[in-house]
């Protein structure tokens, strides 16, 4: 080697210390190492042992560098010195933002805790925040799945116990076949580029469903480029073609489905519709070996699927029948659904051909026996694989329920649900409907909750409502306008506030949610119902509380501010009892802990609602002589036990060998810094199908703690509860819901799925808005989650509206043009770019890259806030009138989940402009802006 | 102007995947991260905070839509840095010496200590490659992450570029491409892979593996016998269940 060559040192050090914790860059929760140097933060790298992420890291998680060192961060309490939305505010000490808190907080507990609303947004401890809200004693208690995708986990539960994401998973290893469904390039993030690379190598095929054409959807080897709102019409119409050439799993549909379940058929009779139930409550079948009924779950019962009885007149016939007659009648053909998806029937049909041909011709078989929950041992796992994954693309619709349960009975009559090659639950799920709690909402003054607020209704009985019939929840959360609404309305709660109706509150208290921003609907009107006075010039929305890290568009909203840490200062569990972590292969959980300590005055959220909860006297967070119970967070983490033997982590309990089920370890958390931040246990062999009718999983899941006693169940094809929610609509029952919703109820809560045109395809002229408009969250930003990023800013620093080729040629648009932008509601001007990959009636924009003048720290030239923009503006919380006298929710009828993607627009080309219109006015930054370069770093 | 080294026997670089990259910019990211923190000048940011904000990036993802004459347009996700060209035109054009290929292993780096920051070399490659980094006024690229390759500070299995250990999809491939028998050879060769714009003369080491064919309308006979109808309607269908029945495992009542 010549002498000229420089020397470099290719062995320098990497780093004083690793510290291994969780990211908290978007919802995906991957394990991250902290490279340390001279205690600071040098670099962040993927943990390779995660079960999350194997090592892997995206762009988010890498620069979460920057969101720890960002401007943004709030440096102490603020009280308001300005009028509400100036961003003017003093800081001042905890001791009195604490006296604040409990001065407001104190007396409602004492007489009207429902005057209290406290929503805790993209909240990842709702297993804590929602025992507090419970101890409290208010009913208003929710976090931000009613404006994301309670839909998608709703229909999941109902109809199979699980959805995708947290819940389960396609079975990435031996899949054929992935066909993903609305799936914009998160939710969750890592996992699923990890399986789709791993599918691609393995030689499977990658369907892409979706109106737009990026991400996953661009690496697919097909892509189905649907017409928004349209995505159950598509699958029922494959269910016509795959039940009428019988490409169904019929073996898996009378043992593991309800299909085989027998219904009653008498017009007149007040049970029609309901299962046939023996003295046990059991539904009940016709077992094969004998012709006669039986119980589902009989010891040794072969269920028919073909059953019929008759009883006292009655005509009793399968769920099964019933299924034909629907998905069998023409209405379902692709000829006749066709334009409508913007789709050829010989699409629909090439698409249902495929999936019969992997789910049929592709079995897999692997020899594993096990036995099922009859007592029936099966010499093998049978597997059809072929898999799906959807996401908020099919669920944000007013369709979108049912949409997502067409898609999971697409998947159960291929026989892909739990078995190799198809899905794959993640433990503690399966966990059917009936296994979750019910609502609570009986409020004593003083006193805490009767019980958890969300859960799973099971008929009229189970409504949050009045005597008369009126929500008892300020976001009108399992009341007739919505009774399945497994999540809350989060993005109702401040609209409702403000209008009084079902009735006015005291204080509203939020966490990590931009209300006053991309996270609601109608932007610029919550804005002004947040600053609304009443004749006597009082706020409506009396108080509001908010925390957050960050100097985010709704902390000017607050007139108190609980500056909340960076993820990488504080303590925080990812827990079983909450939204876990786990993979198909193994339960997990996971901790973070603070790798650094704050350089400024802020505290931990939940250690903060430890402190109120002590200094409000409230049932489990003080002790027997009134003191506060828990010091901090990590405290709670450590020593809350929930059931016996269950606290928030799973892992090293008792003395440290314990695992699901043990005693309180008080050295728990460092054994999870000593193990990388995370706990895992495998699922054992015989355990990892079929996990609902397993009888393995079953005791190993009672064993783990996941549930109490063995509860093994069948996929609910025919949703009961819908039914009598729909019986009470046409009279039955002494829970009535009122005159207005009963035509509503009874043709959307049908108990098999159905598709019906989302709802502002009626309440707007469709030939005056044409266009469906929808937004996407980049793989590499999201949304108001944290701060603005000094890195990611640089790849997505302002948004274009995409438009498709037809459009773009039709009003002659021009690279650099912008465009008017208008709804049935109002009107943006924002700048344009041309996609052709993308559905010829179909407009995106990247969701939440627009920003508000003074928030962020952003200087106010910052092009987030002149070539960054909101749909929000364009969508509002109600469907504009009908001339029925009535203003309807622009939500799903049966969850209430917030309907964006019905969203119908009109285009036109507009003079020259250089700033995107609504221009809201500046708001005092309450933090310092940023420096004008960057040269970050940490080590010499 | 600077000489190139005789070519050597070992060519590190990448070897990239079209047809998996999702264009998540994790590559693009963790990439300024690693190389903020380690070889030579940090990579600022200019107006960090403010207007539009730019600062000096080795990695970077293009996305190109195609329309191919039949079917749906398509996006691809096109990731670029550094290729460690044989023929490197911003080595022989560098005034200083400073831009250079090494002779074991034929990664290109620029010794920041002499370089002067002219620009020559951005201007004379041809894949707009190198980023002058505005704050220090030194010529940034990619390294091969030649500080953590070797590095002993580091377990084996993350002696690779940062860009490759965090690629989720997998889309990132590091290794010898002057070994034909290596990993990354045989990937190139199962794939087809090919160099970007030959006919520049540059013998780029890195190469791309080209998306598979998309959209591909399968002929209807081959699918047809799947949807084949074993009924017509709802009554048809349960007739046939009735001897689909009675032909399964214990299906004779």
């Amino acid at each position: 080697m010549s002498l000229d060559q420089p020397h470099v040192d290719t062995s320098p050090k990497v780093s004083d210390e690793v510290r291994k914790t969780t990211c908290y860059m978007c919802a995906c929760r991957c394990g991250i190492n902290v490279h340390m140097k001279d205690g600071k933060v040098a670099y962040i790298e993927g943990n390779k042992d995660h079960p999350v992420n194997q090592g892997v890291l995206c762009a988010k998680g890498s620069a979460g560098i920057m969101q720890h060192n960002a401007p943004s961060r709030l440096q102490a309490p603020l009280k308001r010195v300005g009028p509400r939305g100036s961003g003017k505010f003093e800081e001042i000490s905890w001791d009195e933002a604490l006296d604040i808190a409990v001065g407001l907080l104190k007396p409602i507990r004492e007489k009207n805790p429902e005057k209290l609303a406290f929503f805790t947004g993209r909240d990842q401890s709702q297993s804590f925040t929602g025992l507090w809200a419970q101890s409290y004693g208010t009913p208003n208690f929710a976090a931000h799945g009613g404006f994301c995708s309670v839909n998608m986990a709703a229909a999941g539960i109902y109809t199979m116990g699980g959805a995708f994401w947290e819940f389960g998973q396609p079975d990435w290893d031996l899949t054929k076949m992935v066909m993903i469904f609305g799936v914009a390039e998160d939710h969750d993030s890592n996992p699923i580029k990890i399986g789709i690379g791993k599918a691609k190598k393995n030689g499977a095929k990658v369907v892409g469903v979706n109106p737009i054409r990026t991400g996953y959807n661009a690496v697919a080897d097909d892509w189905v480029g649907i017409t928004p709102g349209t995505d159950g019409l598509f699958i029922l119409s494959m269910i016509h073609c795959l039940m009428k050439a019988g490409k169904i799993d019929l073996d898996y549909l009378a043992r593991f489905t309800n299909a085989s379940v027998l219904i009653n058929e008498d017009p007149k009779s007040e049970q029609r519709g309901l299962f046939l139930r023996d003295a046990d409550g059991q539904p009940q079948v016709i077992d094969r070996r004998t012709g006669k009924l039986a119980p589902w779950n009989g010891a040794g019962v072969e269920p028919d699927l073909a059953g019929t009885h008759r009883a006292k007149g009655v005509t009793h016939r399968s769920v099964f029948h019933s299924m034909a007659e629907r998905y069998m009648s023409d209405e379902y053909a692709p000829e006749n659904v066709a334009e409508k998806c913007g789709l050829t029937p010989a699409r629909i049909r090439q698409m249902a051909a495929e999936l019969a041909r992997v789910a049929f011709d592709e079995a897999i078989e692997l020899d594993r026996e096990w036995a099922d929950f009859r007592g029936v041992t099966h010499s093998k796992m049978v597997g059809r694989p072929v898999s799906f994954h959807a996401m908020r693309g099919i669920s944000a619709h007013s369709n979108g329920f049912q949409t997502c349960r067409a898609l999971h009975t697409l998947q159960i009559i291929l026989g892909t649900v739990e078995t190799p090659g198809g899905m794959r639950f993640k433990p503690p799920y399966p966990k059917p409907a009936t296994a979750h709690p019910k609502p609570h909402c009986k409020v004593t003054p003083g006193e805490a909750l009767d019980g958890p607020h969300l859960g799973y209704t099971q008929g009229p009985e189970d409504l949050c409502i009045n005597d008369d019939g009126s929500p008892i929840r300020i976001d009108k959360a399992y009341s007739w306008e919505n009774p399945m609404s497994a999540h809350g309305l989060m993005h109702m709660v401040i609209s409702n506030a403000h209008a009084g109706v079902p009735y006015k509150i005291d204080t509203l208290f939020m966490y990590m949610a931009n209300m006053s921003w991309n996270s609601s609907m109608n932007t610029s009107g919550v804005m002004n119902m947040l600053t609304d006075t009443d004749e006597d010039g009082n706020y409506v929305i009396p108080n509001i509380i908010y925390s957050d890290a960050y100097s985010s568009e709704m902390v000017a909203y607050a007139d108190l501010v609980l500056p909340d840490t960076t993820y990488l200062e504080r303590h925080d569990c990812i827990s079983l009892l909450d939204r876990p972590i786990c993979e198909a292969d193994g339960v997990a959980d996971a901790i973070r802990w603070p790798v650094v300590e704050p350089d400024r005055d802020v505290r931990g959220f939940q250690s903060v609602l430890c402190d109120l909860g002590g200094r409000l006297g409230m049932p489990g967070f003080v002790n027997e002589d009134g003191s506060t119970k828990y010091k901090d967070y990590a405290d709670y983490i450590t020593n809350h036990i929930r059931r016996p033997g269950v606290g928030p982590l799973a892992g090293f309990r008792g003395n440290g060998d314990d695992h699901g089920r043990g005693e309180v370890n008080p050295n728990q958390i460092d054994r999870y810094i000593e193990n990388g931040g995370f706990w895992i246990e495998h699922v054992p062999d015989d355990c990892a199908y079929f996990k609902p009718f397993n009888a393995a999983y079953q005791d190993w899941a009672v064993k783990m703690g996941f549930y109490d006693v063995v509860q093994p169940y069948i996929f609910q094809l025919y949703v009961e509860p819908m039914r009598k929610f729909q019986l009470a609509s046409e009279g039955i029952g002494t829970r009535q819901p009122p005159d207005h919703l009963r035509d509503r109820i009874k043709e959307t809560m049908d108990p098999l799925p159905i598709w019906y045109a989302p709802f502002e395809d009626s309440h707007v002229d469709p030939d005056e808005f044409p266009i469906h408009a929808l937004t996407q969250r980049p793989m590499a930003m999201y949304h108001s989650w944290g701060t603005q990023n000094a890195w990611l800013r640089q790849i997505h620093g302002h948004n274009p509206l995409y438009l498709p080729t037809k459009v773009w040629e039709a009003n002659g648009f021009e690279e650099g043009d912008w465009a008017k932008v208008s709804s049935a509601h109002g009107f943006i001007v924002v700048p344009v770019a041309h996609q052709a990959s993308l559905n010829e009636n179909t407009v995106w924009t990247w969701n939440a890259i627009g920003k508000r003048k003074g928030a962020w720290a952003l200087e106010e030239d910052a092009s987030e806030t002149t070539k960054g923009f909101l749909l929000n503006h364009l969508i509002h919380e109600l469907l504009p009138p009908k001339g029925d006298g009535l203003r309807w929710a622009n939500s799903d009828p049966i969850t209430g989940q917030a309907a964006w993607f019905d969203l119908r627009v009109k285009i036109e080309k507009t003079d020259q402009a250089n700033h995107c219109l609504p221009a809201v006015p500046a708001i005092k930054s309450p933090v310092p802006k940023g420096p004008k370069e960057l040269k970050w770093k940490v080590g010499e | 102007m600077t000489t190139l080294p005789p070519p050597s026997a070992k060519k590190l670089g990448l070897v990239i995947d079209l047809d998996t990259c999702v264009g998540c910019h994790a590559c693009v990211v963790s990439c300024k991260g690693w190389n903020t923190e380690n070889y030579g000048a940090p990579l600022s940011d200019q107006n960090a905070y403010s207007a539009a904000g730019q600062g000096t990036f080795l990695n970077r993802v293009h996305s190109y839509e195609v329309q191919p004459d039949q079917g749906a347009a398509q996006l691809i996700h096109f990731p670029k840095s550094c290729l460690h060209c044989e023929d490197a035109p911003c080595v022989t054009v560098c005034p200083t010496g400073a831009s250079y290929k090494r002779q074991e292993d034929g990664i290109v780096l620029v010794n920041e200590q002499d370089c002067i920051g002219c620009g020559l070399c951005a201007w004379a490659c041809p894949y707009g490659a190198r980023e002058l980094d505005a704050a220090e006024c030194v010529m940034k690229k990619c390294t091969l992450c030649v500080d953590r390759i070797y590095n002993e500070n580091l377990p084996e299995e993350d002696r690779q570029p940062a860009c490759v250990r965090t690629c989720p999809a997998g889309a990132r491939h590091f290794g010898d491409l002057g070994d034909p028998d290596s990993d990354v050879s045989q990937l190139v060769a199962e794939r087809g892979g090919f160099d970007l714009m030959p006919e520049q003369g540059t013998k780029p080491v890195n190469k791309y593996l080209p998306p598979r064919p998309k959209d591909v309308e399968p002929e209807i006979d081959i699918l047809a016998p799947y949807l084949e109808p074993v009924a017509q309607d709802a009554k048809g269908l349960m007739g046939w269940l009735d001897k689909a029945l009675t032909a399964m495992p214990g299906g004779s009542k």
